[in-house]
């Protein structure tokens, strides 16, 4: 055609693609690395009262995250994951889901927050097939493998006191495991008033895994990736409400140590244990968690409801690990089951 | 105000052509009339090479019920018929009209009382005009007006959200012809025996909502709707939810809700038919973008080549890198500015290499549910694109594939930048709904 028009096609390669043609900014990386921020509260008062052993634990957990992904990754095709974030990520979580009673030369455990790290991220994620495809949490399994391996290790639970420096640190039980072994009644003598109990919890002045201990920390992060859009309500509101419930309707005893109903202490199991980490930053994991959002709300009850059933009749003081993870079996039958509503289906004329 | 879930805000860049009024553009030196420029089968060339033709001759006739004629936007000589490159990608059949500069219009038949004619009047003038649905779905517009006697509409919508980010038409038109657009509902109206129309547009265009409500106040019939800004509001479901509250169902039309929509464009071309018989040669083109040099609102003849328009905008700026017919959520990139305006050709969009989406890079579906959240169908898109990813195209159809519009709102949003949109045509090309 005519000369004009040819010099115009011939000067310039246009890009050709698919609509849309414009994208919104945020990325997977920018995901990633924000909810690392959100964690960043908590994770400072889990240093404050854990000292220099809690930072030892996470900075090995991420280092050994991010090594393993690199390393494996390339090594089995799966390259060019490190720089999302999400190994950060998983090290993080995992890290803040552990005792800093781990860093431990003697007896040596540091090779214990590597080999979790080493679960999380090659068997629980690579070799599913890497971001996006893998089926359990992988912090989770990674901090389940190692409970079930190191059993003893992995419930010595360190004194909370600002200055932990000394090398012989004090070690204690958790506020849920005095309520399990000991009952409520050793849990008031320690703690003193339900009002000091309450304060502890929501500060963190208290024995748990590293990150898990300061509930308004994690609170403050929760709301912030809320306030972003990066969660919705539907996972942790979900969770926490079926927790508070269930455990003020079966979580009392009576004199006798008899079933009270309707007199448990729903704040006390909201803020302890790992229930904020919990059901604000993994039961709200993407990968692992239904896609629609009524999905996300069977499966917060779920959680909730396995987490009281552990911690009220089960073995250990503890269940929001365990219940999580069961739940990640069935995040995509709850997606299933649910099904979105296509626009304009209800109002098909036959 | 009844409103359909999801959507998107992408930035809406309006302010870059909003304020410039309608100019024409200088009739082509070469017009490029391409013989498909509709839904539905394409015209057949009416004219040989050599032939002599005024604007307004036929060179392309209809075939079939769903098809419409195409005339010469420019007068002069025909002086080739045959494929040529066309803005989707494939080529397509032209009439190559060489301008002789003189403009001369065949014999137009004006309907003096253009508002007493009856129905059949009115369809017959908007057939013989080559009106098509001008938003860029192309669907003749004549067709749209003759429902099957069963069905019964009650309502007809012109459709003035312009949800694309970028393009403003519609915009300048509600603001340059507001009475002409309502006559054109009028006259739609009239020929489908409706007793009452809307014309919603989004709330970001305030001067239109104003000038349309001010041109439709004699008229009592015809109402103006304010619509909450949000792609793509624009969309005939979304639209027709938003105005009435009626849901079209999966795979059903909007006359099966009663409801009939036109754009802005086609109803102002079907002013210009029924009143001048003045066929449809012409059309509103936004020229913008960050890589065009001056973004404008042109009155473009049919058959210019994209080429021309660039020219128009004083060319790119140093860092064009992407040509787009149409808006950016929905348009078509173009491989060549060798290519022609047709009926349905809203906007060439210029977008920079600053910032600019590279469709190679993405990463794996990370089911993070914004997809979900965004899509104004109520479908799982990222789960369609893991489907389509994986050769599971069957499981994609019973995932209502079908149901998907591509209105690139998945897309947009997607962390992981996957190209779901494509996923989803590769899916749809793969198994029938």
């Amino acid at each position: 055609m005519a000369a004009a028009t040819e010099k115009g096609s011939r000067e310039r390669e246009l890009i050709v693609s698919v609509s849309p043609h414009i994208r919104s900014e945020v990325s997977v990386s920018r995901i990633m690395w924000t909810v690392s921020i959100s964690l960043m509260p908590a994770l400072v008062m889990g240093f404050y009262f854990f000292g220099p052993r809690a930072i030892g634990v996470v900075a090995l957990c991420i280092a050994s995250s991010v090594f393993f992904e690199n390393v494996v990754g390339k090594a089995i095709g799966k390259p060019g994951t490190v720089s999302d974030g999400s190994a950060f990520l998983t090290g993080l979580l995992l890290g803040m889901n552990l005792p800093a009673s781990l860093w431990s030369v003697h007896p040596f455990l540091l090779h214990v927050p590597v080999l979790g790290a080493f679960f999380a991220v090659v068997i629980t994620k690579l070799l599913f097939g890497g971001l996006g495809y893998n089926i359990f949490n992988p912090a989770l399994m990674g901090r389940a493998f190692l409970l079930v391996s190191w059993p003893r290790a992995m419930t010595t639970w360190l004194k909370p006191a600002a200055a932990l420096v000394g090398l012989d640190a004090q070690t204690t039980a958790t506020p849920l495991g005095i309520l399990k072994e000991q009952g409520m009644g050793k849990l008031m003598e320690v703690f003193g008033t339900k009002q000091s109990l309450y304060l502890h919890l929501l500060i963190g002045e208290r024995a748990g895994s590293i990150g898990e201990v300061s509930a308004l920390a994690l609170l403050i992060g929760g709301l912030y990736l809320l306030y972003k859009k990066y969660i919705t309500w539907h996972t942790p509101l979900s969770f926490l409400a079926t927790v508070g419930i269930l455990t003020w309707v079966f979580g009392g005893k009576s004199a006798s140590g008899g079933l009270a109903l309707f007199t448990g202490d729903p704040i006390l199991h909201i803020l302890s244990g790992g229930l904020m980490l919990g059901a604000f930053f993994m039961a709200t994991d993407y990968v692992t968690g239904p896609q629609l959002r009524q999905a996300q709300v069977f499966f917060g009850i779920g959680c909730g409801l396995i987490t009281v059933i552990i911690r009220l009749i089960g073995g250990f003081p503890e269940g929001v690990m365990f219940s999580i993870l069961l739940m990640n079996c069935f995040a995509p039958l709850i997606d299933r089951l649910v099904k979105s509503r296509p626009f304009g289906f209800r109002e098909v004329r036959a | 105000m009844p409103m359909f879930a999801g959507g998107v805000h992408p930035p809406d860049k309006k302010e870059l052509s909003s304020s410039k009024p309608i100019t024409p553009l200088k009739p082509p030196a070469r017009a490029v009339v391409l013989l498909r420029q509709h839904i539905g089968a394409p015209a057949k060339a009416a004219v040989s090479i050599g032939d002599e033709v005024k604007i307004g001759t036929v060179v392309g006739r209809p075939e079939g019920f769903v098809s419409a004629p195409v005339h010469a936007p420019v007068s002069g000589k025909v002086i080739a018929i045959g494929e040529f490159d066309t803005a989707m990608g494939r080529p397509g059949e032209a009439v190559v009209i060489e301008n002789d500069g003189k403009e001369d219009w065949v014999e137009l038949k004006e309907a003096p009382s253009f508002l007493e004619l009856s129905p059949e009047e009115i369809k017959e003038r908007i057939k013989a005009a080559g009106i098509v649905g001008m938003g860029g779905a192309t669907f003749p517009t004549a067709v749209k007006l003759s429902p099957p006697k069963e069905k019964t509409v009650d309502v007809v919508i012109v459709n003035g959200a312009e949800c694309e980010p970028y393009l403003t038409a519609d915009h300048r038109l509600m603001i340059e012809k507001p009475e002409e657009v309502v006559a054109g509902l009028r006259l739609i109206m009239r020929s489908l025996g409706v007793k009452k129309g809307f014309i919603g547009i989004e709330d970001n265009k305030p001067d239109a909502i104003e000038k349309m409500g001010a041109a439709a106040r004699p008229y009592p019939e015809v109402e103006v709707i304010s619509m909450e800004v949000k792609y793509p509001q624009g969309a005939e479901k979304m639209l027709i939810k938003a105005v009435t509250g009626r849901e079209v169902p999966p795979r059903a039309l909007p006359m099966d809700v009663g409801v009939v929509v036109q754009n802005v464009g086609t109803t102002f071309a079907v002013y210009e038919a029924v009143r001048y018989g003045k066929p449809l040669v012409e059309r509103v083109v936004t020229l913008t973008g960050e890589g065009i040099r001056e973004p404008k609102n042109l009155m473009v003849r049919v058959g210019t080549l994209v080429t021309d328009l660039v020219n128009a905008g004083g060319g790119f700026s140093a860092e064009a890198a992407k040509v787009i017919s149409g808006g950016p959520m929905m348009g078509f990139a173009l491989g060549s500015l060798n290519v022609p305006v047709t009926k349905g050709t809203s906007g060439i969009l210029v977008l920079p290499e600053e910032g600019l989406f590279h469709a190679s890079e993405f990463k794996p579906c990370i089911r993070c549910s914004r997809c979900v959240d965004v899509c104004p169908m109520g479908l799982t898109p990222g789960h369609l694109s893991v489907l389509a990813e994986k050769g599971h195209f069957e499981e994609a159809r019973e995932h209502n594939l079908y149901d998907c519009f591509e209105c690139g709102s998945c897309a947009f949003v997607c962390p992981s930048k996957r190209p779901i949109v494509q996923l989803v045509r590769l899916a749809k090309s793969m198994v029938k709904p």
